[in-house]
């Protein structure tokens, strides 16, 4: 079968649409992967920029300022959602790094390699609009709390897995270190999200996840959860349209890797 | 603008742009990747325009 990836170390890529094959490696083609996210890719932009237009005017104009906080409580429908991606696409790039390393899936790691760009975005600006909403509340900027420590560390390990996957000349060696990284990062997730359970902190305890009734009234909830849906699928197109173009090229190194020995043979 | 408003406003500025910069970053990166691919591989490309002809 023809090979997409020549660089050293890498993974081959079958470039055809070979036959079905079973489980997880079935998506492992770039081909069917190709075919199948261009399909998904507009419905999937679409729907994300249709269900942040509505989120964040209901969140910014509709809802009602707090009794407490007044207006700065609209920080929330974007601070959280970001806390929620920080959080959540971490736990996806561990799962991307263990069928990376048990199963080898070689779409696995560019997938893992083009969503850690993004989730450490996301994490700086939940590190940034908390500090929005800290200052007006808390009267500073930054407190070394249990929680925003966490998610600063956070911060750190996703840039420090971009940066180890690519601080290789082998591919599949910067995925592998990237991949075990990831799974012990992990370990931070828990911390994150019980922080403010386990500690005493600065930063208030969980209010829409916690056991029983949310702790918010349903005006600024119903807003919220639209501004998590939105920002979790913009999240996922931009992620999903990073992978492809990185596929395509993995697949245009490859064609000028085999014209250069073409040209060095003649 | 109350300072309240203004930490508001740029909370929400600093998001949408940044997921807007990313967004335009990838889809220029993606054209791009798209772009070079047709030239290289004509072939692929013209199987891929006929498939979408098919599926339209």
């Amino acid at each position: 079968m023809e090979t997409a990836d020549t660089s050293p170390g890498a993974r081959p890529l079958p470039l055809s649409a070979a036959p079905p094959r079973a489980g997880l490696h079935r998506f492992a083609n770039p081909g069917r992967f190709l075919q199948l996210s261009g399909r998904v890719l507009p419905w999937l932009a679409a729907a994300a920029v249709l269900t942040l237009g509505v989120g964040l005017a209901w969140g910014l104009f509709l809802s009602p300022p707090d009794w407490q906080q007044g207006e700065t409580v609209r920080i929330l429908y974007v601070h959280v959602p970001m806390a929620w991606l920080a959080m959540g696409g971490y736990a996806g790039l561990a799962v991307g790094s263990i069928l990376s390393l048990i199963w080898r899936h070689p779409l696995a790691d560019l997938a893992c390699r083009e969503l850690s760009p993004v989730g450490a975005m996301a994490t700086a600006l939940c590190l940034a609009t908390g500090s929005l909403w800290g200052k007006p509340m808390w009267g500073t900027w930054w407190v070394w709390d249990a929680r925003l420590t966490s998610v600063l560390v956070l911060f750190f390990l996703w840039l420090g897995h971009a940066a180890l996957v690519r601080a290789f000349d082998d591919t599949e060696r910067g995925a592998r270190m990237g991949a075990i990284l990831a799974l012990i990062g992990a370990v931070n997730v828990p911390i994150v999200k019980f922080s403010v359970d386990w500690w005493n902190t600065l930063h208030q305890p969980a209010s829409v996840t916690r056991l029983g009734a949310p702790g918010l009234h349903v005006d600024i909830l119903y807003p919220l959860l639209v501004c998590g849906l939105g920002f979790s699928l913009a999240f996922a197109a931009l992620v999903l349209a990073r992978t492809r173009a990185a596929v395509m090229e993995r697949r245009i190194r490859a064609l000028q890797l085999a014209a250069a020995r073409r040209a060095d043979i003649a | 603008m109350s300072l309240h408003w203004i930490h508001v406003t740029v909370s929400y500025a600093l998001v949408v742009g940044g997921f807007l910069i990313l967004a335009i970053a990838t889809t220029f990166r993606h054209a791009a990747a798209k772009r070079r691919l047709a030239q290289l591989d004509p072939r692929a490309a013209r199987r891929g325009q006929d498939r979408a002809q098919d599926t339209a």
